[in-house]
């Protein structure tokens, strides 16, 4: 392990069924740093970040092989409690999916699974979360409304500050800004540069503009296959392999 | 020009259908509510039947047929939600489950006088609960569960899995996630398939009548082994069995207006559950 690891995978293979979506991915994702996961649609980005708090768990069907270390810990070894790890590597979805409670409910519900009952407590957490998230000001005199009554980047960033109230370590977006508008996806990548303070950010995204705006480091994958990692610098300006020229330039993709 | 004429007798001919069906439904009701809203009075909803049932009121009847539901739904309401629940949301897709799932749909199709005679075999000589009102309250739940089990399973299915994976990405285990973030959503549907499938048992003569349902018996039930009277099985009797028929009609249609009173309450009642839990919901 690398100095300043935070979450790596060593030679994960991924497969729906027959079909092998990762192909031998080892990634290390670095402590305190943004990285991006670009490639075209279907290269297995998603699949890769969501192997890294086991929401494919849930799917189907799969088989994974390989590691997932976090912290030098295996992720998947039989003695991980599953939640416990949900909690320490948070996840912020495509689509916004708030969830049908009031504002407030929705940042608290992390914690109240988690069997917090003190109300002043509580309420500090999320007027943290929030503000963490930008969004406090905009709901301060609103929290006990439907989160559904949001635009759709205040219900992302209210995913984003629901994760956080659970005090995550590592927080993993799948394409956060794919379903808003560019205003409300300026404000989320403010967000996401804000985060690296205090998280370790990994991120998949379909835009490469995004990716050169947020990330310290970006890993390009094609077909399941890792095709280069490296700072995001040199991948958009000096890029080693041709295939990966090739996509940030756009020729394909 | 010729769109719009297509359009007109598209409309039309779906239209038609509706007004058809709507007129035979009233003519139904209107039919019920006018012959046996004559002999409803507080003395027929609150006596027993006297003279050979050629007077007096039904209220044994009313009361059996509320007391045989009450059972049915204590089996029914929550095993079919447990299944459901199980089904939903734990079960791997196997070929199995898929079977399972199939034949509880099937089950549903399965005729009740068939519920009727395994309800005898089963409750009423095998486990020995004799003809009462428990092997007929036991028979009807069997009848209602494929109906609250298919009716829950919807209901879960209907619920987004962003809300499902939205709860496990915070830490939740599966079932905090079911209980607190699937649940309270699917309790409405689920409630609406419940009622539903109560009220077609409710409604039923079949399973009854040989598991528990008594001919004449102007008492209440006093205890789960006794028999009990029943509106549907009351008004299968005024209408086919009695010496008296013509002369009990109007009784048979009274008992035909309550029965069909009693079950629009049953649904009245969830629907008012529902907009509260709804209400709740929002806020």
């Amino acid at each position: 392990m690398k100095a300043g690891t935070k979450i790596e995978t060593r030679h994960l293979n991924f497969y729906y069924g027959n079909k092998r979506a990762l192909k031998d991915v080892s990634l290390a994702c670095q402590t305190h740093k943004v990285t991006a996961i670009i490639g075209p649609s279907g290269c297995g980005k998603s699949t890769f970040i969501r192997a890294l708090n086991r929401m494919n768990d849930v799917i189907l069907g799969t088989r994974i092989e390989g590691k997932v270390l976090l912290d030098g810990k295996d992720i998947y070894s039989p003695k991980v409690d599953v939640a416990e790890l949900r909690k320490k590597v948070g996840m912020v979805f495509q689509k916004p999916n708030p969830f049908p409670k009031s504002i407030f409910d929705n940042v608290a519900y992390g914690l109240r699974i988690e069997g917090m009952r003190d109300k002043r407590k509580i309420g500090k957490i999320v007027e943290k979360s929030l503000r963490e998230a930008a969004l406090w000001d905009e709901v301060k005199d609103r929290l006990r409304e439907n989160a559904f009554s949001l635009s759709g980047g205040q219900q992302q960033r209210l995913c984003i500050a629901r994760s956080l109230a659970v005090e995550p370590e590592v927080m993993l977006f799948d394409e956060p800004c794919s379903a808003i508008d560019p205003i409300a996806t300026a404000k989320i990548e403010d967000l996401i540069e804000k985060m690296k303070e205090n998280y370790t950010v990994v991120i998949v995204t379909h835009n490469m503009q995004q990716a050169a705006r947020v990330a310290d480091y970006t890993a390009f994958m094609m077909l399941g296959e890792l095709i280069e990692y490296s700072e995001t610098k040199k991948i958009f300006t000096n890029p080693s392999r041709k295939l990966t020229e090739d996509y940030i330039t756009g020729r394909f993709g | 020009m010729k769109k719009k004429i297509t359009q007109f007798l598209g409309f039309f001919f779906l239209r038609v259908c509706l007004y058809t069906v709507l007129a035979v439904l009233l003519l139904f009701l209107f039919d019920i509510g006018s012959k046996g809203g004559k002999v409803i009075s507080w003395e027929f909803l609150s006596q027993a039947p006297r003279r050979g049932m050629t007077e007096g009121g039904i209220f044994p009847a009313i009361m059996g047929t509320f007391l045989v539901t009450i059972i049915t739904a204590i089996l029914a309401v929550p095993m079919g939600m447990f299944t459901a629940i199980y089904l939903n949301e734990y079960a791997k897709q196997t070929r199995l489950t898929r079977i399972i799932r199939l034949s509880i749909r099937n089950l549903s199709g399965v005729p009740s006088i068939v519920y009727g005679l395994f309800g005898v075999i089963l409750f009423v000589n095998v486990l020995r609960f004799g003809t009462s009102i428990l092997s007929a309250g036991l028979t009807l739940g069997l009848l209602t569960l494929p109906w609250t089990i298919t009716a829950s399973e919807e209901a879960l299915k209907a619920i987004p899995n962003s809300y499902r994976e939205g709860a496990l990405a915070l830490g939740a285990t599966q079932w905090q996630s079911i209980r607190t973030n699937v649940l309270p959503y699917a309790l409405p549907g689920m409630l609406t398939g419940m009622v539903l499938g109560l009220s077609r048992a409710a409604g039923e003569t079949a399973p009854i009548m040989f598991t528990g349902a008594a001919f004449y018996l102007p008492f209440l039930p006093k205890s789960l082994g006794d028999q009990f009277m029943a509106l549907p099985y009351h008004l299968y009797v005024m209408a086919t069995q009695h010496h008296a028929i013509s002369q009990v009609r109007p009784l048979a249609y009274g008992t035909a207006l309550v029965l069909l009173l009693l079950i629009l309450i049953m649904n009245l009642a969830v629907i008012i559950v529902r907009y509260r839990l709804r209400r709740v919901k929002r806020e």
